[in-house]
């Protein structure tokens, strides 16, 4: 194991390193800047797992398959801080980077300051007793932001939220999508962040104590107490975080505990890396050159760190979990890209996270994502596109469209979201569901399925044929009423986030007032652009039920369809993700956070479907919608790249959270050996980020598979399968969402 | 199957200059109708009766959308630079081309104007349609032989092979290049003569870059059957991977280059 470190030995940490501003300030992308080296090569210096490692991974294996039956191995009720567990191990013997979010593997930590309700009902729904001296505390002494969100929520919030018109709120548990720099820890050690902090405090002395500026000096007390407790968590495993990383193995560990450290203070949705692979590899090439460690022991590191990250586990409740597919935890790693000097951001570690799907398997965490440049080296890119065909397990987004907005030290949280790593953060607010708020306008505010006045009243339209223009004229006046109220609900989520559940380690890892965006969603984008099309190309007749609410269409004639690159309903959203856009923003945000938007359902688009009636476009009642910003199934008639086409015109400026595109593809529709299918995919790649295009899921399977992994789970433990911008176990999947994969277009030869 | 008479076989044309021609339909992120990744379009009118064609609904030539070189080329540019990221291209196929030879002769020329790879794929029994400039426009052919035995050619397709044959060798002549497709079915083109005949047929040629075996496969009955015909090989099974293996063996060792 590790010597404790002899004082703080900056200069033994830092030699061998070029100076540059990054030692004088916090600053981590200088340090990598002057210090990566690109690698150009191919994937032939690569090394299996080693003995160790698989024997650790075949450990863990017996309880993941226990946990499988299971549902949730065990939960401590002691509610989760970063100091509130002991050390716990898989194996100490075998284990090289230490460290779990309880006293043992997957067993699951609870969070009740996110809401009390979350935690209950997930400890009932797997079967254990609620300690009732914390369910004391959470419900008599200690308020949660849960309780918060619902004392501020008005009632025009409170009905769009129960009629499915807005979900996916984060306002029963941790919002996540924020990514601490957790780099700086390794980098320079917990006591140099510590006088950072104080500095920065110091620094609003003099500022009037406005209610802003309280709030920042509590902030900024509450982030050096976190400090401090991550330390201590780090003592506890015998190891001393106040001074930098000295190796390799180091600065995995001490960035793993940063990690760490979050994990155990908070249940976001999603808890996401941020962009460690290049950063990392500046130690490893330093250990290789000084000859303190091979190639084999490096990958045996990552091998060690990326299993930590595949359990990282929060209790849910079952609702929870199937909505999003299983347990998921978005674990995102950036990968890739090119340098704002064009160099290309890929080193042999880069690598070395891709090799961990080939060494421990096929995996939806971590949930790599590879930022991806047509001038990327020919390399790196024939071996992404070997990985995705052997695992679909990763996924693609724009390295060009990201890097000129937010630079080049910019990671993915979640699925989509792009943020500069320790500079920025999101407040996140799931989606709205346009198809729905289409229908209410056709209804006059009321609910298709119900009948309840939930929109503002109006009368209902008339006639036996649907008029483009005047439903369009009612569609626009409902967005206005939708996009105020959702606005005002995310306003309430997060300052009641930020009073009750403030994420004190993870922004202790971000500079001070870093850049907020608000993240708004749109569901059903396909949908309601076939809708669209549908009434002005095609012939839409209403069906009224005896009280006059339309609840079914007689769509006649052939109308474009989404996704064929026609420029005829294309444009129609586009013009629909500008126009919810531009409505957000008359909305003033929290904190002065800038508005974003995003098209992506997660798995959500199953639920979204069941709870909203037909639609003009003739999808019938309760049939899911297309996840993400895909077609609809089976519409997409003119193949994968006519449908990247039509993904590659939506503007990322007015969903800069995020476009995501699902597709997948039977492997012989990528060729017929396995390098033109490689050179194929790194090509389709090539051209649809080359077309603006923004993120990519790509899974190479047969439909054959999926079916058979439906009747015989058992055989198929790590069938991992991309769905809206992560990945999932595909035997995690409900039945319902089995048949939705199933049943999307599989990409093949005509 | 009964053929065609050879009038109905003359009358089939589009407009005799080629401005406008008969399309079934267009689809792109093809990768097995040419190198790398293609957009493919059908054009409808073919003769030939093949018992195991995949694409019957494209045998009417009037059965196609009437569609102008203008209005095709709109189509194609877009996936132009998607088609250089790829190394892909146009696919002619059909139907027969050919039977709309002056339409194709300029959606090639076009092509090539822009700079766009194309294949044009055929069976070659018209190859006289195609002018010997005309056809150098295309970048690659992707030659469908049917099979080599007269006898079998014309119980697969109900037409003579010697057309075909003769095609291919004025590629040969004429060094363009070309990827054979043979389309391998049970019971039906599998016998040794046959399979050794072509294979000894095409080692004779300059041009041919690689050869494809084709198992056949039963996805284009359900069309057959849409259109309300009755599908020959409706009990027939694909080939074995032990067939396929051997027909390609015996390719391969007369120094063809089988994919």
């Amino acid at each position: 194991m590790h010597s404790k470190t002899p004082g703080n030995s900056i200069a033994t940490a830092w030699s061998g390193f070029k100076a540059g501003p990054w030692q004088e300030r916090i600053d981590v992308r200088d340090f990598i800047q002057r210090n990566y080296s690109p690698y150009e090569g191919d994937d032939t210096f690569l090394t299996g797992a080693t003995e160790r490692t698989t024997r650790l991974w075949s450990r863990l294996g017996e309880l993941l398959a226990a946990e499988r039956v299971k549902g949730v191995l065990d939960v401590s009720q002691v509610p989760s801080s970063i100091t509130a567990h002991g050390p716990g191990y898989i194996d100490q013997g075998l284990e090289l980077i230490v460290g779990l979010q309880t006293e043992a593997p997957l067993k699951r930590a609870i969070f009740p300051n996110g809401g009390w309700r979350m935690v209950e009902s997930g400890l009932q729904a797997y079967g254990f007793e609620v300690d009732p001296r914390v369910k004391e505390i959470f419900t008599k002494y200690r308020k949660t932001h849960n309780d918060g969100v619902f004392d501020a929520y008005t009632s025009d919030i409170r009905k769009a939220r129960s009629s499915h018109l807005i979900t996916g709120l984060p306002d029963a548990y941790g919002r996540g999508r924020i990514i601490g720099d957790y780099r700086r820890v390794a980098l320079y050690g917990v006591d140099r962040l510590i006088t950072l902090k104080q500095a920065e405090k110091a620094s609003l002395d003099d500022r009037h104590s406005t209610e802003d500026i309280i709030r920042d000096r509590e902030e900024l007390s509450e982030q050096l107490r976190a400090l401090q407790e991550l330390k201590q968590m780090a003592k506890a495993y015998g190891l001393d975080i106040s001074g930098p990383a000295r190796t390799a193995r180091e600065a995995l560990q001490w960035l793993y505990f940063a990690y760490l450290g979050a994990v155990k203070e908070q249940n976001g949705a999603a808890m996401s890396l941020g962009r460690t692979s290049t950063f990392l590899d500046v130690y490893f090439a330093r250990d290789i050159a000084s000859g303190v460690l091979t190639e084999q022991q490096a990958q045996e590191l990552v091998d060690d760190f990326v299993i930590k990250l595949r359990i990282v586990r929060f209790l849910r409740t079952r609702e929870y979990d199937a909505l999003f597919s299983g347990d998921p935890t978005w674990v995102t790693e950036s990968i890739g890209g090119m340098g704002e000097d064009g160099r290309p951001l890929v080193t042999k570690t880069s690598f070395r996270y891709l090799q961990t799907l080939y060494n421990l398997g096929p995996a939806p965490e971590p949930n790599l994502t590879i930022f991806w440049s047509p001038r990327l080296p020919e390399g790196f890119k024939r071996f992404c596109a070997k990985v995705s065909i052997d695992t679909s397990s990763i996924q693609y987004e724009s390295d060009e469209l990201m890097r000129p907005m937010w630079g080049d030290d910019t990671a993915i949280a979640c699925c989509v979201s792009a943020m500069r790593v320790g500079k920025q953060m999101q407040l996140f607010g799931a989606r709205v569901n346009l198809a729905k708020c289409l229908l209410y306008a056709i209804n006059g505010g009321r609910d298709e399925l119900t009948g309840e006045q939930i929109g503002p009243r109006s009368e209902p339209v008339r006639g036996d044929v649907l008029d483009y223009e005047d439903v369009m004229a009612r569609f626009d006046t409902m967005m206005d009423w939708l996009a105020k109220v959702y606005v005002n609900a995310m306003n309430c989520i997060h300052y009641m986030h930020d009073k009750y559940a403030y994420e004190r380690i993870e922004m202790a890892l971000h500079d001070y007032n870093p850049l907020r965006t608000m993240a708004f969603g749109m569901a059903g984008l396909s949908v309601v652009a076939d809708s669209l099309s549908a009434i002005k190309y095609g012939r839409v007749k209403p069906v009224r039920d005896p009280s006059g609410l339309v609840v079914e269409y007689q769509t006649e004639g052939d109308f474009p369809k989404y996704g064929n690159n026609d420029d005829r309903v294309d444009a129609m959203a586009v013009q629909l993700m500008r126009t919810f856009m531009e409505k957000l923003r008359k909305h003033p945000t929290y904190r002065g956070a800038t508005h974003t938007q995003s098209v992506l359902t997660i798995t959500s688009n199953v639920v979204y479907g069941k709870s909203t009636g037909s639609t003009p476009d003739g999808r019938r009642k309760g049939e899911p919608f297309a996840p993400g910003a895909n077609p609809m199934h089976g519409r997409d008639t003119h193949g994968v790249v006519a449908t990247a086409m039509s993904l590659a015109k939506l503007p990322y400026a007015e969903a800069q959270d995020g476009i995501s595109w699902t597709t997948s593809i039977v492997p012989s529709g990528l060729g017929k050996t396995k390098g033109e299918q490689r050179d194929n995919l790194a090509g389709v790649l090539d051209g649809y980020f080359g077309e603006q295009g923004f993120h990519i899921n790509v899974n190479v399977l047969d439909r054959a598979t999926l079916l058979d992994a439906m009747e015989r789970p058992e055989k198929y433990p790590q069938l991992t399968i991309r769905v809206s911008g992560y990945a999932v176990n595909f035997i995690k999947l409900t039945r319902e969402q089995q048949l939705d994969v199933v049943n999307r277009t599989f990409h093949g030869t005509m | 199957m009964e053929a065609p008479n050879s009038s109905e076989l003359e009358n089939e044309e589009s407009t005799p200059s080629g401005e406008e021609g008969y399309v079934h339909s267009h689809t792109t992120g093809s990768v097995v109708d040419g190198p790398g990744v293609r957009m493919v379009a059908w054009l409808t009118g073919c003769h030939l009766r093949c018992q195991y064609c995949h694409n019957p609904d494209t045998w009417k030539l009037k059965s196609g959308t009437r569609t102008s070189v203008e209005a095709l080329m709109a189509e194609v540019v877009k996936y132009r630079r998607f088609m250089s990221a790829t190394r892909g291209g146009l696919t002619i196929s059909g139907g027969e081309p050919l039977v709309q030879a002056p339409f194709v002769a300029r959606v090639l020329r076009e092509c090539k104007r822009l700079g766009i790879h194309t294949a044009l794929d055929t069976n070659g029994y018209l190859g006289e349609r195609i002018s010997d400039a005309d056809l150098g426009t295309a970048d690659l052919v992707l030659l469908d032989l049917k099979s080599w035995e007269p006898e079998t050619h014309r119980r697969v397709t109900g037409w003579d092979v010697e057309p075909v044959l003769r095609f291919a060798r004025r590629l040969s002549e004429l060094g363009r290049p070309a990827w054979v497709r043979f389309v391998l079915v049970p019971g039906l083109t599998d016998a040794p003569a046959n399979v050794e005949g072509l294979a000894d047929f095409l080692a004779a040629l300059r041009n041919i870059e690689r050869v494809e075996i084709l198992p056949f496969h039963q996805m284009g009955r359900y069309k057959w059957e849409k259109l309300g015909l009755s599908y020959p090989l409706k009990e027939t099974p694909p080939p074995s991977p032990h067939l396929v293996a051997h027909v390609a063996a015996r390719f391969r060792e007369r120094g063809l280059n089988v994919v």
